[in-house]
């Protein structure tokens, strides 16, 4: 039997964004709408060890929200602005057609997504809002105080209601121009914020999003693309590191230890782009580190079509590893120095990893140990210094 | 909802001049939406006074209210329904290329 407070996560985690952003777009009030919401779970861990889980666990946490929402606005009808909420409030939510309430979590994530907001708070507003993530877990994730993420929240909702952000999916080019704002949000979230152990902390959450996004827009190719793109992604992390932490690269990774049920969902939603867009390569390039046999020429080709649209350092980077395995490792010391040409990796620590890597395989294994132990002193991590440290030891001996 | 457009210069104006909107243009379309509710090109920073009054004492001094490379050359006062509306009026404003453009809202007051 499911224990209580289980259910209660499980149900909020269902629930939370249809909570909010119904509330929202009836109140236009986002701290209200997430104050009831989180009233709604905590009330569901008060009753339900006693009364039981309700049938439909998300319907019985929405009308407490609402019921909830209502109180407040109701002490609060001296304002008449108040009082017209009031009665949009009272029409029961069950007459809405089922493709509005969809709209509500759309509109939501676009809300919290908007360009005109610091990119930092909108990474924090998706995950606060949208993924009823707690302030002080993002704080502590981002490496900022409670206070200070509660601030950045708190201006960012102060914005979209001064400045009249739209709480709307934008439609036509809008969209096109919108989406990509809306992904790359999610892929930060993915990709940055570690928990204590340095692992990514919402790579769930962001899992989830990306989930909830395909699922209410069926129609855009990168946005199925990137939820493979995760899948491919998070199905290794209980294998990047060995016993001792270290980081492990993806030949000395036990593949016993990879998520194969992640990696076949992420296959079968990838079977179904057929487009070229940033993530639908990206993801393919994923697929292919996670095969049987690593297709390193398919790979450099999906690279050289990514630095095309996407002519990014860190692309350019992984261009020329991808170049090093499938033409040799001289054709990857070669792609590596144009990548390094315009100084835009001057600042990223890997670089010097890469050439190490590069050297060593092109057989100078004198210049390999000391770009080694170079890119070692330059690690972000312990645990990444660890594995360059050993790099050079084996090659020296 | 009304947005004040601070019509800036930029050290950095976009290189690619093709098809560059005509201020006139966007001033008599804006205009005849009724969406532009005022608007002007400033004289150059030189002829600004900044004004002060500290201890009931009148303090004036030569030049704008900062040095700095990028200064405002204009403004035109839009009325839109949302920062959206605004932000597509700001993108086709000619200045948006050659200069920048800061849409700042009313406040609600």
């Amino acid at each position: 039997m499911t224990a209580v407070p289980d259910a209660v996560a499980d149900a909020g985690r269902e629930a939370y964004a249809r909570i909010v952003a119904a509330l929202i777009r009836v109140t236009g009030d986002w701290t209200l709408a997430e104050d009831c919401a989180q009233d709604a779970l905590a009330l569901a861990l008060e009753r339900w060890p006693g009364d039981g889980v309700p049938a439909n666990p998300g319907g019985w946490l929405m009308t407490v929200a609402r019921n909830r929402a209502l109180d407040v606005l109701r002490r609060a009808t001296v304002e008449r602005r108040k009082l017209a909420e009031r009665a949009r409030l009272l029409e029961p939510a069950h007459d809405a057609p089922v493709e509005e309430v969809v709209d509500d979590r759309l509109r939501l994530i676009f809300t919290c997504c908007h360009p005109s907001l610091a990119l930092e708070a909108r990474v924090a507003l998706t995950l606060r809002t949208v993924a009823g993530v707690p302030t002080a877990d993002i704080a502590r994730a981002f490496l900022v105080t409670e206070s200070t993420m509660t601030r950045r929240l708190t201006r960012a909702k102060a914005k979209i209601a001064d400045a009249h952000i739209p709480y709307r999916v934008p439609s036509g080019p809008a969209l096109t121009e919108r989406l990509p704002g809306v992904l790359g949000v999610l892929y930060l979230l993915f990709t940055r914020g570690y928990d204590a152990d340095g692992r990514p902390a919402f790579a769930d959450e962001a899992i989830r999003l990306a989930r909830l996004l395909a699922e209410l827009m069926p129609g855009q190719p990168e946005v199925a693309a990137l939820l493979a793109l995760f899948l491919f992604q998070h199905s290794r992390r209980d294998a990047r590191r060995d016993a001792e932490g270290n980081l492990l690269t993806l030949e000395k990774q036990d593949r016993s230890r990879w998520d194969r049920s992640a990696i076949a969902e992420g296959r079968s939603i990838l079977a179904g782009v057929v487009t070229d867009g940033p993530y639908a390569l990206q993801a393919r390039i994923a697929a292919a580190h996670v095969a049987e046999t690593t297709d390193w020429t398919a790979i450099a080709q999906w690279y050289d079509e990514l630095a095309r649209i996407h002519p990014t350092p860190v692309i350019a980077l992984n261009r020329a590893v991808a170049h090093g395995y499938a033409f040799g490792p001289e054709r990857g010391l070669a792609r590596l120095a144009e990548a390094r040409a315009g100084g835009g990796l001057d600042a990223y620590p890997f670089v010097l990893a890469v050439e190490a890597d590069l050297t060593a395989r092109a057989g100078d294994r004198e210049r390999a140990v000391t770009l080694f132990e170079r890119a070692a002193a330059a690690a972000p991590s312990p645990a990444e210094q660890r594995a360059l440290l050993e790099r050079a030891t084996e090659l020296a001996s | 909802m009304k947005y004040m457009m601070f019509v800036c210069s930029d050290t950095a104006p976009d290189t690619d001049t093709a098809d560059e909107p005509d201020i006139h243009q966007w001033v008599a379309e804006n205009d005849a939406r009724g969406r532009r509710l005022d608007g002007h090109v400033l004289a150059p920073t030189a002829a600004a006074t900044t004004v002060r009054v500290r201890g009931g004492e009148l303090l004036l001094s030569d030049g704008p209210f900062a040095e700095t490379k990028e200064v405002i050359v204009g403004y035109d006062l839009i009325e839109c329904a949302d920062l959206d509306e605004a932000i597509e009026v700001a993108r086709t404003h000619p200045m948006a290329r050659a200069g920048r453009i800061e849409v700042r809202p009313f406040a609600d007051v």
